[in-house]
């Protein structure tokens, strides 16, 4: 007994010693692993931002340079826009950005609504369909650009292929003509996204409880109605994620332009991002490609911060 | 704030898979560019073995793009990582640039001991002598203002050398008479500014160039000259196929030499192309001044410039830039190749009829006061200009812009803008 009292005091302090340090330890572990994460993100996601704010300030050329010269490089975005007769690069990008934006996260939409609602009918060969058209998804911009320029040349691709089968009549030649080069764009953008759009709608679909489907049923409405009434309104969190996702795709998107149209006819094709990259690293204008680049940013905080809004103050309720 | 900003673009460089570059081997020669096409890559390849006869091994870090952009891209990347490459395949007003930013090596004692500064035409010193120092070695010299023209084609409409303009397009209407696509052209904007280039000094003549291209001069930039000039631009592209937007040069070139299409307007790069396969002047295809500008060359010289590495790396550089100039090298080289050498004391015995023509062509040029730096090609101005230049050109080629008096006006405000 008398053992086991002195051995207890001696080993006591040194449990309880090892113990307090490991459950520090525990405590902060969270934070230990999530500080080089932090400190990344920190540096190279807003240390950054503030950087590209400065130098759209100053007079950089080449290489950065940390003299303030005042917003001349955001007066001459917008003296091109508004004094020159169009198009003007930075016009040209803007109104290719509102055209693309609008069709795209539009009929991304609307074509992986529908094809989501089809594909819940419970028909044969779900399991089969899904990943067909979710499969896009998988591949880069890159890879989709280069397909669809093949595929919309008309000298390699539809176009030759309707000749050589007999149909000489047929004209296609959207990529490579000014005005509807962006459409293109489109084309290409809602052939990859729409099968995602449509994976997050079908995810709703079936999240929804089938008592409540029933019940509308017996009250009488037809399936049009049921999804008009009660099944859209229900998704409305997947279309808001789903709009959210979209819309900072369609305004940072930049490969699909690059690889599709190399920029289209005399640049008819470029997109804000466009702009950016040519003007900071092509033609040495350091200082107006950032004043792009922030108001690129400030366009993603449009839609950005009113929906962290109201998500906020969801959870707050 | 340096170090910090020289950590994170060497973080970029490694994921853009340059990072091979920066573990740099003394006995090594890294070389940026951007010749990948079928003939560049057999004209460096010239260059690759003579320097491995002295022992220096070879790092090829290509970044494939016609224009080059990609490539000056991954170089801003590097230099401001602080990883030089020994030296990097740049165009004219870059070299000063990166020289003004003082990461360019001095090679000034091997260019007196090879005498350099004899042989290679003050044209050219311009840009490769920055405040009294040898900081780029050119290559070679191209010219702009060349007609490339398949003979075959050429015979079966019955069409002789075109001594003006005017002859040009009646040319052109003779072979889209016999349904063959006239002008063979890569709608990228740099293309066509190369075929403006040539256009201007057609219209033009040789003093409106300079004053315009290379001095830039407002009065001639607005002048009814430029005006004439856009007008003879517009009367030109009528004869291109309609899917020529975004094609690539070589993709062009390949037209004339198949016998898809008679003519191109291009540098003299394009006779690589044309050697690559086995065609030979004269008896397959044929080059010409661009009419109206014979006895004047619009020039651009491939250089390398030569960055301020290491003292244990200085050796491989040296090597590579006495090589470089080299009367052997630039033979060999710029045979394959189709530019004509960078010193006016090459002999040409080497040459093809084309090459003979362009290096008496270069000779008359440098010593008569018209050997012009080309505006498309970053010769005539920095790029910023350069580009605002091309800007111009090409929305008007594809009909954004839609009169001459337009272009102009737009022409005179981008290069204001840029200056």
């Amino acid at each position: 007994m008398s053992t086991v009292a002195t051995t207890d005091p001696v080993l006591t302090p040194e449990q309880a010693g090892g113990m307090s340090i490991r459950s520090r330890l525990q405590d902060a572990l969270p934070k230990i692993v999530l500080a080089p994460s932090f400190v990344i993100t920190l540096i190279f996601v807003y240390g950054f931002i503030v950087w590209t704010a400065y130098l759209s300030f100053t007079n950089s050329k080449t290489f950065p340079s940390y003299e303030l010269t005042g917003a001349r490089a955001y007066q001459r975005l917008w003296r091109w826009t508004f004094e020159n007769d169009p198009p003007s690069s930075w016009y040209t990008s803007i109104t290719n950005m509102a055209i693309f934006g609008f069709l795209y996260v539009g009929i991304c939409l609307a074509l992986g609504l529908l094809l989501a609602i089809l594909l819940d009918q419970k028909i044969r060969g779900e399991g089969l369909l899904r990943p067909i058209f979710l499969y896009p998804m998988a591949l880069s911009f890159i890879v989709t650009g280069v397909a669809w320029k093949w595929f919309l040349d008309p000298g390699l691709g539809l176009e030759q292929t309707l000749h050589h089968f007999g149909w000489t009549s047929f004209h296609f030649d959207w990529i490579k003509n000014k005005d509807f080069v962006i459409y293109t764009v489109v084309i290409a953008g809602v052939w990859q996204a729409s099968g995602f759009v449509m994976a997050m709608f079908l995810a709703g679909l079936r999240g929804i409880d089938g008592e409540i489907m029933k019940a509308a049923q017996i009250d009488g409405a037809s399936p049009f109605q049921l999804y008009r009434r009660i099944i859209i309104p229900l998704l409305r969190p997947i279309f808001l994620s789903t709009f959210i996702v979209l819309a900072h795709m369609a305004i940072k998107s930049y490969d699909l332009v690059v690889a599709l149209t190399s920029g289209g006819p005399g640049g008819s094709a470029w997109l804000p991002s466009n702009f950016m990259y040519e003007y900071t690293f092509k033609r040495n204008e350091m200082a107006v490609g950032s004043a792009s680049a922030i108001i690129m940013l400030m366009t993603i905080s449009a839609i950005i911060v009113p929906y962290l809004y109201s998500e906020l103050k969801e959870k707050a309720r | 704030m340096r170090k910090f900003l020289s950590s994170a673009a060497i973080a970029v460089v490694m994921v853009s898979g340059l990072g091979g570059a920066q573990a740099a081997d003394v006995k090594e020669v890294q070389m940026l560019h951007w010749w990948t096409s079928g003939g560049e890559a057999a004209a460096l390849n010239v260059l690759k073995q003579d320097l491995s006869k002295e022992g220096f091994a070879w790092k090829d870090v290509p970044v494939a793009g016609g224009g080059g952009d990609a490539a000056m891209t991954a170089l801003k990347a590097m230099v401001a990582a602080g990883t030089y490459p020994t030296a990097s395949q740049m165009l004219g007003y870059t070299v000063l640039d990166y020289a003004q930013a003082g990461v360019m090596g001095d090679l000034t004692e091997t260019a007196k001991k090879e005498g350099w500064d004899k042989s290679v035409p003050a044209a050219l010193q311009k840009f490769s002598v920055y405040d009294g120092k040898w900081v780029a070695a050119p290559v070679n010299v191209h010219s702009v203002n060349w007609l490339w023209i398949n003979k075959a084609v050429m015979d079966k409409i019955g069409g002789k050398q075109p001594k003006s303009f005017d002859d040009l397009i009646a040319l052109l209407d003779k072979a889209k008479a016999a349904g063959v696509i006239p002008l063979a052209l890569g709608g990228q904007n740099w293309q066509e500014a190369t075929m403006f280039d040539s256009i201007v000094l057609s219209t033009g003549g040789p003093e409106f160039y300079k004053k315009a291209f290379n001095d830039l001069d407002e009065a001639s930039l607005k002048s009814d000259t430029m005006k004439k000039s856009f007008d003879n631009l517009a009367k030109i592209v009528k004869y291109v196929d309609p899917n020529f937007s975004g094609r690539d040069w070589n993709l062009a070139t390949a037209m004339v030499i198949k016998g898809d299409a008679l003519v191109q307007v291009m540098g003299d790069w394009a006779k690589g192309e044309f050697v690559a396969a086995k065609k030979t002047p004269d008896k397959d295809f044929l080059c010409y001044r661009f009419p109206g500008t014979e006895g004047s060359v619009i020039y651009n010289s491939d250089m390398f410039g030569m960055f301020n590495v290491p003292d244990d790396r200085k050796a491989a550089q040296v090597a590579l830039a006495t090589a470089t100039l080299s009367k052997s090298f630039q033979s060999a080289f710029n045979v394959v190749k189709g530019s004509v050498p960078a010193r006016t004391d090459v002999p040409d015995t080497d040459f093809d009829a084309c090459g003979k023509k362009g290096i008496a062509d270069l000779k008359a040029a440098n010593e008569g006061g018209t050997l012009f730096g080309s505006l498309a090609q970053g010769y005539g101005a920095p790029p910023a200009i350069a580009n605002a230049y091309k800007d111009v050109v090409s929305k008007f080629v594809h009909g954004q812009i839609k009169s001459s008096d337009e272009a102009v006006k737009q022409l005179v405000q981008a290069i204001d803008d840029a200056r």
